[in-house]
């Protein structure tokens, strides 16, 4: 039978408008464009050294954090970004407003876009709520987590991280461990650190890992000595409230911190150790790793700013073209 | 079966003459140019003609065996009338619809009324399936003989699979004495529970959780094992996966009477589909990878499957406008089913249009026990007639379902329905 290609449903579809710019999967991004905002927020950081911190170039700007998911870090970043950038910021919680009302994601993004903002971020567990944001209003939108699908920021703060760590990240060997399966932050940085030219392997439980991961780019390895080979290990949250009952992904995390727990008897002297947080200590991670000179957690959570700042400022200046690091730091 | 199972789509009958045009009905041995005369509703001649017609072609008009018409419950997505006007639209002379309905028609109190609302609103005759067990609860079988007797096409808990074996195995024997088929929604609730796309490297990558294959084909391959040890029909609604179909293939060469079914969309999409995470791709079973549409579209070609159907499933888009894992399941299909298949697979070459034409047509209806629709002298005109050349779009105010929750919206289409004479009668006119 002659082989005809699947069709896909983009094809056909009119030429339209250029649609607006977003960030909500790390599969939007190209190698140049990390670069680009691995660049920026590098700048970003030597701004921050000086006294006066604040940059006016995204003031007039209106930037809305929509946070349905709790969230410490990822929004308060977020928020500390567009301010150092100048820019109008509110955070709306889900938690005591009109979506427990019942209200629909796509009648609150009407609601917002009511305000004419420049930029949604939006943390939501549904997976594809971003792009429900950037189909029902015209504005830049920011994935700050959907479901387990997406964390592209996230990703590229841990890029940033090991960058300035080791200096470059092609070449570089990172185990990412635990819980794949349920883990968006493992998705995006599965494939951000692909993209990068590093080399990646996922390893844990066989029920957590997802069938045809590979096809992100990493390998992947069931037996914990498998990270040993690594420059850095990455070690995913046991996502406990995910695990349906019954679903027996892990039979106890007693079983399970006993074989993929990362101890410092598992690690090699001077491999460095990550995390995205909130850590579940004694459970994925030894108390003492993550406290060790060789964990990189805390810089991860400094990271979060600049790359923020950087994702902001990249999107509301459309790309390369504007980037003017040099003016950017004479206004400042 | 001679027990009446279609209802509605009856009244005044329409004579008219269509002049000149290809003629394909694989039944009746037809691919040529004729003249085709209907008087009050019946085809009385068959003459040579030349062509005139251009890219258009004559032909028994389609049966859809899978249809969701939500009513009664859902009358806000679709309902008899718009059902079967959108089937009308989509060159079907006949429709059969599923009975998970609110309240489930698992009584022939129900089956009944439907019966009734069905005879004065239907466009189109319509056959009703009755449930397998009581409000599809999977445990307490359906009064199985007294709903055939009140004209249930058919018996399935579509929707739902029969997870019970003890449950399947009594449906299985009393639709001996019922008549009609028994036919399943195949799919091990164990094993999806969290399902929401086909479980490969596209789920792994988009974080939705897996419905795998696997759910199918080993509730197929228990199926298929209880219909053999029974020696009754089985129908398999909307195959999905390859070794689902190897399964029927293995049963079938066995002597099994086991038929099955296949959507347009599990023929012309795979879940590569799904990255734009657009829930109008949101189905159950859900879009797979492409060896299995491969494997379906092989077996729609040499007639293991034996039927094309919609499984048209009319949402609100209010519910599909939410997140991925929030949307419910289900696509509808009626009017743009032959449209996409030819685009998709006729005009590339891989499917013949006297094969697709069969399909959507005689194959259904001998599933069913249905009448065939034919152009031969003395048969009631059923009859479809296409434009093959025809470029349309789809478009959300297109419809005449109730609902838009089409996988097509959007794209250019080509080959469009005409004419659709339904049981004598002209039911749509382009």
């Amino acid at each position: 039978m002659t082989d005809v290609r699947p069709l896909l449903r983009d094809e056909l579809l009119p030429p339209g408008g250029r649609p607006r710019r977003h960030l909500i999967s790390i599969a939007d991004l190209s190698r140049d464009d990390v670069t680009r905002l691995l660049g920026l927020a590098r700048t970003f950081a030597r701004s921050l050294e000086r006294e006066v911190k604040k940059l006016p170039t995204l003031r007039g700007r209106t930037v809305v954090n929509l946070f349905f998911e709790s969230s410490t870090r990822t929004s308060s970043s977020f928020e500390l970004a567009a301010k150092r950038l100048s820019a109008d910021v509110m955070t709306i919680r889900a938690t005591g407003s009109a979506v427990d009302k019942g209200e629909s994601l796509r009648d609150t993004a009407i609601t917002i876009g009511a305000y004419d903002p420049d930029v949604v971020v939006i943390r939501h567990a549904g997976i594809g709520a971003p792009q429900l944001v950037a189909r029902t209003i015209d504005v830049h939108v920011v994935n700050a987590g959907d479901g387990k699908h997406q964390h592209p920021t996230q990703a590229l703060l841990d890029l940033y991280t090991i960058e300035d760590e080791f200096g470059a990240i092609d070449g570089l060997h990172v185990a990412v461990v635990g819980d794949v399966l349920h883990s968006r932050v493992a998705r995006s940085n599965i494939q951000a650190l692909a993209l990068m030219g590093a080399k990646v392997t996922a390893v844990g439980p066989p029920p957590l890992i997802p069938r045809g991961l590979e096809a992100l780019g990493c390998d992947v390895a069931y037996d914990i000595d498998a990270i040993r080979a690594a420059d850095v290990v990455y070690v995913l949250r046991m996502q406990r409230e995910r695990m349906l009952p019954g679903a027996n992904y892990v039979p106890s995390l007693r079983e399970y911190t006993a074989r993929w727990g990362i101890t410092a008897s598992r690690l090699r002297p001077g491999q460095k150790v990550m995390h995205p947080g909130p850590m579940n200590r004694g459970v994925e991670i030894d108390g003492a790793v993550a406290d060790a000179a060789e964990s990189l957690i805390e810089r991860q959570v400094r990271s979060g700013l600049v790359v923020r700042m950087a994702v902001l400022y990249d999107l509301l200046t459309h790309g390369p073209a504007e980037v003017k690091v040099d003016a950017l730091q004479e206004v400042a | 079966m001679s027990r009446k199972t279609l209802f509605g789509g009856n009244g005044r009958t329409d004579t008219l003459t269509l002049e000149g045009l290809r003629v394909i009905d694989p039944g009746e041995g037809i691919d040529e140019c004729l003249t085709v005369t209907i008087e009050n509703g019946i085809v009385t001649r068959l003459e040579p003609g030349s062509a005139n017609g251009g890219g258009r072609v004559l032909a028994p008009a389609f049966i859809d065996p899978h249809v969701h018409l939500r009513t009664p419950g859902r009358e806000d997505e679709e309902d008899i009338a718009s059902g079967t006007e959108a089937a009308a639209a989509g060159g079907y002379c006949a429709i059969l619809a599923m009975p998970n309905t609110d309240p489930v028609v698992d009584s022939a109190a129900v089956l009944g009324a439907l019966v009734e609302q069905a005879k004065t609103e239907a466009r189109v005759p319509v056959g009703f399936l009755a449930s397998i067990s009581k409000g599809q609860d999977g445990e307490q079988l359906t009064e199985m003989i007294e709903l055939a007797e009140a004209g249930a096409a058919g018996f399935t808990d579509d929707g739902r699979p029969v997870v019970l074996a003890s449950l399947l195995r009594r449906a299985l024997q009393y639709v001996g004495v019922a008549g009609g088929r028994v036919a399943l929604h195949e799919e091990d609730p164990a094993l999806t529970s969290d399902g929401q796309m086909h479980e490969g490297s596209v789920s792994a990558e988009l974080g939705l959780g897996g419905w795998p294959s696997v759910a199918e084909s080993t509730m197929v391959a228990r199926d298929l094992a209880l219909a053999a040890y029974e020696r009754r029909p089985l129908h398999l609604l909307h195959v999905s996966a390859r070794e689902s179909v190897a399964e029927l293939r293995r049963a079938q060469a066995a002597g099994v009477d086991a038929t099955a079914e296949v959507t347009p969309h599990h023929l012309c999409l795979t879940d590569e589909s799904l990255r734009s995470l657009d829930t109008n791709l949101k189905m159950n079973p859900p879009l797979r990878a492409e060896e299995d549409r491969q494997a379906l579209l092989s077996a729609l070609v040499d007639g293991t499957i034996g039927a094309v159907a919609t499984d048209h499933a009319p949402h609100a888009r209010h519910e599909k406008d939410v997140p991925f894992e929030e949307a419910p399941f289900g696509v509808t299909g009626l009017e743009t089913a032959f449209a996409a298949l030819h685009t998709c697979l006729v005009r590339p070459g891989v499917l013949p249009l006297p094969t697709l034409l069969e399909r959507l047509s005689a194959g259904p209806a001998a599933i069913y026990g249905l009448e065939r629709p034919r152009v031969a002298v003395g048969a009631t005109a059923n009859l479809v007639l296409l434009d093959l050349d025809r470029e349309w779009r789809v478009e959300e105010g297109s419809f005449r379902s109730r609902s838009a929750n089409s996988w097509l919206l959007g794209r250019t289409l080509t080959g469009r329905v005409e004419l659709t004479v339904a049981n004598g009668r002209v039911a749509y006119e382009a």
